[in-house]
């Protein structure tokens, strides 16, 4: 296995409203097609970590490195384009864009990219519907989807540009049981196929624990890094 | 380089939102409307005035002015007055010649000169009209008719009679139509006209012109030059006024500013004879530029709004398309699309408007007016004006749009995704 991210010597203060240190020293690495799970109390970091390793934020000192590449650095719209190609993102929210339909949500980053004609991201992108059993709800507008069902496009839309790494900030935070075991399944069929790694901040236990993968953090620090299997 | 999907999301929001987009529209296409409204009347009120004041006004107008300043008195010439105090009591004018010397002369240097198109020599004097019981005072020029004409629009101002009536009637009149119904005169009948001196003639009304402008139908009248010279006693040299039409009237302030130089006689454009006039047209492009920059200016103050708002209720859309890769950049174009796009089309509809409200005024008949003489609103319809009102509203959208997008582009995902 070869490893797609890694992290060194990661270190982040807020300023605001007064000096704190968030992470402290962080160091670790992810191989390809890993499942982890990011696990701590509320404060502990946890997301302030994955929103680092996910570029959006860039302030903070020390390296990050993703498929090799480093991206501390880089600048900002090298970073947007960064994202585009290697970077899905689920979040506790679906962030789906309401006047759209939901095949056309999951069309925008794909044609943001611009690698393929218009009709061939509309097939790639029915197709990763239909891999989410959502296919038959393509043409809904995004704002009349029921919360699982939104949660589920958005991740067809995480996997449009085939990214190497998906990040999500409790993904399943917002959903029943059933649909969390659906979102789950689907994000473990994804890690277990080799080509996308995950790593999710959680809160559920259950779904940590099913993971291949947990790294616990308490202020600021990892105190935790067990591999389940 | 503005990428398709931008396009295809900036489309999305205009149309999501229906309403508000034809409210932000309208407010352009009102402002780019009234201002071609505005300006169209007022450049043709401008126009029309314009063609009023040079149509009866020379580019160039040369005359003799009688100085009556005796502050300086010759006495300190001829004495020496460090020795004598020399003081003249009640100086008295002599009687002073209002004629230009050698005007032959001077007319035919004008005739070669390639600058000028036409030069009209006149006797130009205050006159009294007397028909029965009336008596008014006007002014009577004295002219070779046809030479006149080239000068000023007379032959189209004509309302009665003919021009060349003037010509082959002995002791014709061509007069003012505002004095001809004070006089209460037509065609063919008797005026009898006095000289402040004295003198006396008849003359008989041949024609009857209107310029539009009261100051002068209410008191020109025309004559043959060497009527006035014989109803004035004077040679046929007798000269007082030399007109002067240019190839190219912007040449005029040059042209008077050189003749004064050679001359040394007053010599006048027609920029400076019409002087309050012109003050007249300023002001009103003055106002019509405040008027209208105001309605396009609260326009943009609109879209601004407008623009402001949907940025804030757009936070999580903006943050979830910068988190898919799309840069700050991208963002700015997705809503400075949007308000370009409300700008154009607000101002494509304002250009239109404008056209049928500019029309509107134009089909209207002006209450009729003994001093102008107009029959309908003057109103112009000029490519240029369209064409800069649709560049201004664009601009000003853009602005409107462009400090909302700037915004935008500045946002900060992580905030907002953290919730």
């Amino acid at each position: 296995m070869n490893e797609i991210l890694s992290v060194r010597n990661l270190n982040k203060h807020f300023t605001e409203p007064e000096d704190f240190h968030v992470l402290k020293n962080i160091n670790f690495s992810i191989q390809k097609g890993e499942f982890v799970s990011v696990v701590g109390k509320s404060g502990c970091g946890k997301s302030t970590l994955l929103y680092l390793l996910s570029t959006l934020d860039t302030n903070y000192t020390g390296e990050i490195f993703i498929g090799g590449e480093k991206v501390s650095g880089m600048k900002h719209k090298a970073l947007a384009a960064f994202r585009n190609e290697h970077i899905g993102f689920v979040f506790q929210f679906h962030f789906l864009l309401p006047e759209f339909s939901a095949l056309e949500n999951v069309m925008i980053p794909a044609q943001k990219a611009g690698k393929f004609p218009l009709s061939e991201i509309k097939d790639r992108a029915y197709e990763k519907l239909k891999l989410l059993d959502m296919h038959e709800h393509a043409h809904k507008l995004s704002s009349r989807l029921s919360g699982g069902q939104a949660q589920r496009v958005a991740i067809a839309r995480a996997l449009i540009n085939e990214p190497s790494i998906i990040m999500g900030d409790e993904p399943t935070g917002n959903l029943d049981s059933a649909n969390t075991q659906t979102v789950f399944q689907i994000l473990k069929d994804l890690s277990s196929s080799g080509k996308q790694t995950i790593i999710t901040v959680t809160h559920d236990s259950e779904f940590a624990a099913n993971c291949d993968r947990i790294i616990e953090m308490k202020d600021g620090e990892i105190i935790g890094d067990e591999k389940m299997r | 380089m503005i990428s398709r999907v931008n396009f295809k999301i900036a489309k999305t929001h205009l149309l999501a939102k229906k309403k508000q987009t034809l409210v932000a529209m309208l407010g352009v296409t009102f402002g780019i409307g009234m201002y071609i409204l505005m300006i169209s009347f007022m450049s043709g009120f401008n126009e029309y005035l314009s063609d009023a004041m040079l149509s009866a006004t020379p580019d160039v107008h040369l005359y003799n002015d009688i100085k009556t300043d005796y502050s300086h008195s010759i006495l300190s010439d001829v004495y020496d007055t460090s020795k004598y105090l020399s003081v003249v009591h009640h100086p008295k004018p002599k009687d002073i010649q209002p004629n230009i010397k050698n005007p032959l002369a001077i007319v035919n240097s004008l005739k070669s000169d390639e600058r000028v198109l036409a030069v009209s020599p006149q006797l130009t004097t205050q006159i009294f009209y007397n028909s029965g019981p009336v008596q008014i005072n006007g002014s009577l020029q004295g002219v070779n008719i046809i030479e006149d004409a080239k000068l000023t629009s007379l032959r189209t101002k004509i309302k009665t009679g003919k021009i060349e009536s003037l010509l082959t009637t002995s002791n014709g009149i061509l007069m003012g139509h505002g004095l001809s119904k004070k006089l209460n005169v037509k065609v063919g009948d008797a005026v009898n006209l006095a000289t402040p001196k004295g003198n006396s003639m008849r003359f008989r009304v041949v024609g009857t012109f209107q310029f539009g402008v009261g100051s002068i139908d209410n008191i020109r009248s025309y004559v043959n030059l060497a009527s006035v010279q014989q109803l004035m006693g004077k040679n046929s040299q007798f000269i007082t006024d030399i007109n002067i039409k240019l190839k190219n009237n912007a040449q005029s302030a040059a042209m008077a500013k050189e003749l004064k130089n050679r001359y040394h006689y007053v010599s006048e454009d027609w920029k400076t004879a019409n002087a309050s006039a012109m003050v007249g047209i300023t002001v009103r492009d003055v106002m019509t530029i405040v008027v209208s920059f105001t309605l396009l200016v609260v326009a943009g103050f609109g879209i601004y709004n407008i623009m402001n708002m949907t940025i804030q209720n757009k936070l999580k859309d903006i943050a979830i398309l910068k988190a898919q890769g799309f840069s700050a950049q991208d963002v700015r174009q997705i809503f400075l699309l949007q308000s370009i796009t409300i700008g154009v089309l607000g101002a494509l509809f304002g250009m239109v408007l404008g056209y049928i409200m500019s029309y509107g005024v134009y089909s209207l008949p002006f209450p009729s007016n003994e001093m102008i003489s107009i029959t309908r609103f003057p109103v112009t319809f000029h490519w240029y004006h369209y064409v800069f009102g649709l560049v201004f509203g664009i601009i000003t959208t853009f602005f409107a749009g462009f400090f909302p997008s700037i915004k935008a582009g500045k946002i900060d995902p992580v905030e907002i995704l953290r919730g």
